[in-house]
């Protein structure tokens, strides 16, 4: 046990923690030591074992083995409410607001102090007013969740774990789903609250978080922590090849795009939803063959529509010509297999949605879409053996793991899920490739082979739209940048002469200042 | 990584749920004063001690395969089809129809037309409902049992009002034609030397129904129109990137699903009762739904499930028939078996998951 007059004991000490899912092992005798007030980082590629370690330490999962000691105290975390008990809050990436409350109703549910209501939101105020001041944490008490934008229902989280007095907050991926703006207030809030001697432990597999924020940070790879080093004794480049195991190309290599003839041509493209929703607001834009053009922007602004539209997912109005030829955008020629035969080949942003049926086998799902070719029939059915031995090939050539055309989608990593729907994509060598986040959830080494196949893909002359949240990607892949906010296109950039602070002003919704001629420059670039 | 090995999924849940569903009715047997030993003993020898037996337990799964079938199909697209009822309601209809006024001189030729017959009124009972779900998203569930009732209505009318032969008290269509007679098993078994009981329904229709469950699994497994199906149940975004139009699959999967739903109209009213009385499908319609939770929705499951549920029924007959034990407390049987296999599935996987998982850390 520590000893009581050494310096103080840390917040939060893991030891041997073991945790195995059937077979799978996910956290391997795991020791951690996070001393208060500071921040700690955890970065590891998904399946990493992070988010079941966070788990156990908030009381989701029970540990097989090891010890949880909270302020040097050895503590059974048996559920959620135990680890609120000692201090720990959690905010989870993906947010447990109700939508229709009002942020106080959603700051005290829970944590009502009795059968009545009133006297609890009284407080509830007094206390957010508070935090609000200390923290930089500004939100109006009175709205309700829903018509807030995302920064500000994350700063809700982190209310409701400060308002159960959490002096441990565990963020998961926090800044996925904010713009660059948004995040850099985030991390004003962290060291705010770090100030206050709060402890702060942040998953995230961005390496420029970590570096930018955490006093100290640990890798996962494959359950196992395989170091714990200072931050500021460590370097981007070294962490990620802790993370991977092997050394990682951090840049991706291209020469100078060469575009050539007008493949795609977008004309004020309009979409309304179901609900009346305009979430494209006329689109124009245009890709030439062997250019990437690529589209940033925050989650939500447009993006998914658009590529949806393109590929056949959604009626739209406006125009769109592939080719000079023009496309029909409802009816029975707009779905997605018309466009397939088009030459539009289209890797949807969520593989697990979209992209794949999970619970079909690899070889069912290698021909997903292109179900209804030729050399996939025989008689009256299916050329399954045709569909195997194409799985088998496709395997090969983008490096499958395990290569074995039997299993189901779903047991496969993030990376080689993605590897699948990347090579059925790439393969038919399409004129137009429509990849909406092609790394998301995916480990960094296959990110590094994916961003290679589609270099390769855009230098054999084809056009590329890609869309990512994750500003670097867009940068290190795209010959042309466009933002997108609120349906609209704001600009396009060259990343040559463009830099992240620009973008991200842009993303934000605020119209470039910049004289109209470096953006006429800029668009063929 | 799956939990547990694909045959103990298979065939020791239902093994489990079964032998606890058995266990419970043995208590309540034994708490109204009744030997379970000799009743179970009883229903077996009913059921299957006999070709008389036999031939009551395979002509009610003939109708089970044909229900869960139905249900099957509906599922593998997602859709709960409960209209099994109906839908079997309306291909009695459609046989009824066939044979009464089309000149069918020998089964041969009835046996196809009748079953073309039963096969389109069962799906154009689906028809509705399907086109509301697809278009209007009006849930399957809720408006294929309302069309169970209407179905019961319609019928009720148009045997009272229109097919009842002038003079008749009976809601019932005349007898249809000797030539639309289905051959029974035991016709079919005479020439080849087997000896089958004379009076048991079985019909040649429990051949046919063999022959659906293989053209069942053929159609969702080796067909586009079956993996497009399975595809869409599985993910309706996913069906939508692939370019399968979902409306024009959940109409498909429904009308297949109503067809063979109305399919068992073949069994049930031509090669058994010979004319179409009121409440012909006497609740197989539902049963189907047990029969296909219990087979996985596979048609070789449903296979194995129907002939249970056939079982259970000469069984549970015969044991009305002969014992004190009450007619309502065969209901409680099957409901116990329908309770365990269906809906407490989950009470028995569980601790079996857990088992095998802790089985497999040993190893």
């Amino acid at each position: 046990m520590a000893a009581p007059d050494a310096a103080k004991a840390p917040a939060i000490e893991l030891r041997g923690i073991s945790k195995s899912f059937g077979p799978v092992q996910a956290n391997k005798d795991i020791s951690i030591r996070v001393m208060p007030g500071t921040i700690h980082g955890i970065i590891g590629e998904n399946g990493a074992g992070k988010s079941t370690l966070m788990s156990i330490l908030y009381g989701f999962y029970k540990a097989d083995s090891g010890e949880v000691f909270i302020n040097g105290t050895k503590t059974n975390i048996t559920d959620s409410q135990a680890a609120i008990a000692a201090g720990i809050g959690m905010v989870f990436q993906h947010f447990k607001l109700v939508p229709n409350f009002t942020v106080l109703e959603n700051v005290i549910l829970g944590a009502e102090d009795g059968a009545l209501l009133r006297p609890s939101l009284a407080k509830a105020r007094k206390e957010l007013t508070a935090l609000a001041k200390e923290y930089e944490l500004n939100v109006d008490p009175d709205s309700v969740v829903e018509d807030l934008s995302v920064g500000h229902q994350q700063r809700v989280e982190i209310l409701k774990a400060l308002y159960r007095r959490a002096e441990i907050l565990i963020l998961d991926e926090p800044t996925g789903v904010l713009t660059p703006a948004e995040a850099d207030h985030l991390f004003r809030i962290l060291e705010n609250l770090r100030r206050e001697g709060k402890t702060i432990i942040l998953i995230t597999h961005k390496l420029r978080e970590i570096m930018e924020i955490t006093d100290t940070v640990s890798v996962m790879r494959r359950g196992e922590m395989t170091a714990t080093v200072k931050t500021a004794e460590t370097s981007p480049e070294h962490l990620a090849e802790l993370m991977v195991g092997r050394k990682v190309l951090l840049r991706v290599d291209k020469v100078p795009a060469a575009p050539g003839a007008q493949i795609l041509e977008v004309e004020n493209l309009q979409v309304v939803d179901s609900s009346g929703v305009q979430r494209l607001k006329g689109i124009d834009l245009d890709i030439r063959a062997g250019e990437i053009l690529g589209i940033a922007g925050v989650a939500g602004n447009g993006q998914s529509e658009l590529l949806e539209v393109l590929g056949g997912m959604r009626e739209a109005k406006g125009s769109i010509r592939l080719n000079g030829q023009p496309l029909p955008l409802s009816g029975a020629g707009a779905d997605a297999s018309a466009r397939r035969q088009l030459g539009i080949a289209h890797v949807p942003e969520d593989r697990h949605r979209e992209g794949l049926i999970l619970d079909f086998h690899a070889w069912e799902n290698v021909a997903f879409g292109y179900h209804r070719d030729e050399k996939y029939q025989r008689g009256l059915f299916m050329d399954n053996d045709a569909l195997r031995q194409d799985t088998q090939a496709k395997m090969a050539k983008f490096d499958v793991r395990p290569p074995d055309c039997w299993l189901s989608a779903k047991s496969f990593s993030g990376g080689n899920q993605q590897k699948i729907v990347v090579a059925r994509e790439i393969e038919r060598n399409p004129d137009l490739l429509l990849i909406g986040q092609p790394t998301r959830g995916v480990d960094i080494g296959a990110i590094e082979f994916i961003h290679e196949q589609i270099i390769a893909l855009r230098d054999q002359g084809k056009a590329i739209l890609l869309v990512s949240v994750e500003l670097d990607e867009i940068f290190a892949l795209s010959d042309r940048i466009a933002v997108m906010f609120d349906g609209q296109i704001m600009g396009f950039r060259d990343p040559a002469t463009t830099d992240e602070k620009e973008l991200g002003l842009m993303m934000a919704g605020i119209t470039d200042t910049r004289d109209p001629v470096s953006q006429e420059a800029s668009q063929h670039g | 990584m799956d939990k547990m090995p694909r045959w103990a999924d298979v065939f020791l849940i239902p093994l489990i749920s079964l032998l606890l569903a058995a266990g419970l009715s043995a208590l309540v047997i034994l708490a109204i004063g009744e030997n379970p030993w000799a009743a179970v003993k009883m229903m077996v020898s009913g059921a299957l001690g006999s070709t008389y037996g036999w031939g009551y337990t395979l002509y009610y799964t003939t109708n089970f395969i044909f229900t869960g079938l139905a249900v099957a199909v509906a599922y593998h697209a997602r859709l709960f089809n409960i209209g099994g009822e109906g839908q079997a309601m309306l291909g009695g209809l459609g046989v009824a129809l066939a044979c009464l006024y089309l000149p069918l001189p020998h089964w041969l030729l009835a046996l196809p037309v009748a079953a073309i017959g039963a096969a389109l009124f069962g799906a154009a009972w689906a028809l509705i409902p399907a086109y509301l779900q697809a278009k209007r998203g009006s849930h399957i569930v809720i408006t294929t049992i309302m069309f169970n009732f209407i179905a019961a209505g319609l019928l009720n009318y148009l045997l009272v009002n229109l097919l009842r032969p002038v003079g008749s008290m009976d809601p019932a269509t005349d007898k249809f034609p000797e030539g639309t007679h289905l051959p029974t098993l035991h016709d079919l078994l005479a020439p080849i030397g087997i000896e089958f009981s004379k009076a048991a329904p079985a019909n040649v229709t429990f051949v046919v129904a063999l022959l659906a469950c293989l053209a069942v699994w053929l159609l969702l497994w080796r067909t586009r129109l079956g993996y497009e199906i399975r595809a869409f149940g599985h993910s309706e975004p996913a069906a939508v990137y692939a370019g399968i139009n979902p409306v024009k699959i959940t109409m498909i999967a429904m009308l297949i699903s109503g067809g063979l739903a109305g399919l068992m109209a073949v069994n049930n009213v031509m090669g058994e009762a010979e004319r179409l009385v009121l409440n012909a499908v006497e609740g197989a319609g539902f049963i189907g739904i047990a029969v296909a939770l219990m087979g996985r929705n596979h048609p070789f499951g449903v296979l194995i499930a129907a002939l249970l549920f056939g079982f259970l029924y000469q069984g549970g007959a015969e044991l009305a028939l002969w014992t004190s034990i009450p007619r309502e407390l065969i209901v409680v049987i099957q409901a116990l078996v329908i309770l365990f296999t269906g809906a407490l599935d989950h009470m028995v996987r569980m601790p079996l998951e857990r088992i095998f998982l802790s089985l497999r850390k040993g190893a």
